[in-house]
């Protein structure tokens, strides 16, 4: 058993080894079918990347999704903590923070810039505001509408607005943006099939007198085959791990000047990825392309010298 | 070992390449397959090493019908069977040993036995050194005997020949042919297709003549004990082989009565 196991371990090392070697012994050609290739793997991993990346920047956006409470005028201080504990109650709430009229206009003459001019106020003319955060399950648009619905009814309140606009066209768009991915990796994982299967066809076409000599000596259908197959793998699979080289290149290129744009914007973003979890992903996706185009081309090729009682 | 039963084989051209053919080859036979271009040799081998399947009538091959092999069983019946070309069909980019190691990588069997079994099957036909060689670094001879190498590396009961001396001068294709016979004389059921007819008089061995997909005559063999092979061969056939058929005079009306089939019209 151990045996056999090795001989069918040492003829898989063969053809492999003797796979690498042609391709090696072709480098050129061997290298522009896989710069194709890994072009167009490195395409979804980058939008990919993006997605992800431009996702995160959007986690710190869930947090700004809620609803501002306008209390009614005079009101006070202790009737609106009254309320805010009601509130609290609120299913769907996740929670509720007080900015009572005087912190509202403490942060109104330190922020603004207008403090002089706030100085000469008599009276503070701004409301208690509730900042409601919706809990986790009931952030989507239909419980965020019931929500401020309730809340614009109890009595005391003035007013609701909802400060989700923005952040839900946003996620639409991201939304989007992933089924786009969806179909454009669909597609492209196609190409790369084609483009493989159409390489190691010609590759078939040239080595058709090495295949029939092989077969008139009582070679299987298997063993002619398998080169080919791992042709397609290795197409595949080094294309994937050149593509993450393009993605992991494009990523550095980009991460100063995001860093400068971030810090524009007194923000604290840098670029996330690609990991090895990608790296992993786009090779075995490129392999996995590669045999299967190499399966489809090697199949449809070897039913030619099937003989025939015509 | 070979036997057609009112074979016919048309191809998909409409072309009837062979017509009603039937004849017979026991084991261990040495025999000449003749006749003008088209008359039907190559279908001939064609169909016995499968090829081609027969439109009508059976081909049998080692005891097998081959109409009823499966596709997947035809390597396995093909390994039975050594066929020479006369282009040799060496792969150029492979050095002498791994082409004649081919059907034995082919076959699953292991890198220290083939080792072993190409070494024996180069000294068979007096290669032996130089398995590093490219073929184009041999002479038109030497690449034909490495394709014979090739053909009976893995040991095949049956070999069959498509003009294995039509590119070599008349002293490089009597040593091909005698290392043919030798084979033959261990007992290897060997047939060769040829326009060489000078040749096939001058060994003896008995002619299918094909004329229009048919078989037109057939002569028997003459003085088998009398080539120049039947002395070089006492060594490697001092196992196992059949002694040289009885002088064949006596035997000629027989030899054509089986070889005509009756059905043949």
């Amino acid at each position: 058993m151990s045996a056999r196991l090795g001989n069918w371990a040492a003829r898989h090392g063969h053809a492999f080894i003797s796979t690498l070697g042609h391709l090696s012994r072709h480098a050129l050609a061997t290298s522009l079918t896989v710069i194709a290739i890994s072009l167009a793997l490195a395409l979804p991993l980058a939008l990919g990347l993006l997605v992800n990346n431009v996702r995160g920047l959007g986690g710190t956006l869930d947090e700004s999704l809620g609803l501002s409470v306008y209390l009614k005028p005079g009101m006070s201080e202790s009737q609106a903590r009254a309320l805010a504990t009601q509130v609290r109650a609120q299913p769907g709430v996740g929670s509720v923070s007080l900015i009572s009229a005087a912190q509202g206009l403490a942060l109104l003459r330190t922020e603004s810039g207008f403090g002089a001019a706030l100085g000469s106020l008599t009276d503070n003319p701004l409301p208690n505001v509730l900042e409601v955060h919706p809990a986790a399950f009931a952030a989507t648009p239909q419980r965020l509408e019931a929500l401020r619905a309730r809340l614009a009814a109890l009595s005391s309140v003035d007013a609701v607005q909802l400060d989700r606009d923005w952040a839900l066209r946003f996620n639409a768009i991201l939304a989007v943006a992933r089924e786009a991915l969806l179909v454009s990796a669909g597609l492209i994982a196609a190409g790369v099939i084609a483009v493989i299967g159409n390489t190691i066809r010609l590759e078939i076409q040239g080595r058709w007198a090495e295949i029939e000599v092989t077969k008139l000596v009582g070679g299987s259908n298997a063993f002619v085959r398998r080169p080919f197959l791992y042709a397609g793998v290795l197409y595949g699979g080094l294309a994937g791990l050149l593509g993450f080289g393009i993605v992991l290149l494009a990523r550095i290129a980009l991460s100063d000047p995001v860093a400068a744009l971030s810090a524009a914007y007194g923000g604290q973003f840098a670029l996330q990825g690609p990991g090895p979890r990608e790296l992993g992903l786009l090779v075995g996706a490129g392999a996995l392309l590669g045999w299967l185009g190499a399966a489809v081309a090697a199949s449809r090729q070897l039913a030619r010298i099937e003989p025939r009682a015509a | 070992m070979i036997r057609f039963e009112r074979v016919s084989k048309r191809y998909p051209n409409g072309r009837e390449a062979l017509s009603e053919l039937s004849f017979e080859v026991p084991g261990g036979e040495m025999l000449f397959l003749t006749g003008r271009s088209g008359a039907g040799k190559s279908t001939v081998l064609k169909l016995i090493a499968l090829l081609e399947r027969a439109s009508r009538g059976e081909v049998w091959v080692n005891g097998q019908n081959t109409a009823q092999l499966a596709a997947r069983r035809i390597p396995q019946f093909r390994r039975g069977i050594g066929v020479v070309f006369q282009d040799h069909r060496l792969l150029r980019d492979r050095p002498v040993f791994d082409n004649v190691a081919l059907p034995l990588v082919a076959a699953d069997i292991s890198f220290r036995e083939i080792d072993r079994r190409v070494r024996a099957a180069l000294d068979q036909v007096g290669l032996l050194g130089r398995e590093r060689a490219l073929p184009l670094e041999l002479s038109v001879g030497e690449q034909q005997r490495v394709g014979i190498a090739r053909a009976i590396v893995g040991k095949p009961p049956l070999l069959i020949a498509d003009e294995p001396t039509g590119n070599l001068d008349a002293t490089l294709a009597s040593e091909v042919l005698d290392l043919f016979a030798r084979f033959s004389a261990v007992g290897v059921t060997v047939m060769i297709a040829t326009h060489d007819l000078a040749l096939v008089r001058s060994s003896g061995r008995r002619e299918l003549r094909l004329e229009g997909g048919t078989l037109a005559a057939a002569t028997a063999p003459t003085t088998m004990g009398a080539q120049p092979a039947t002395t070089a061969l006492a060594g490697a056939a001092s196992a196992g082989s059949s002694p040289p058929p009885p002088p064949a005079d006596d035997r000629l009306p027989r030899d054509i009565a089986t070889l005509v089939n009756p059905a043949v019209r």
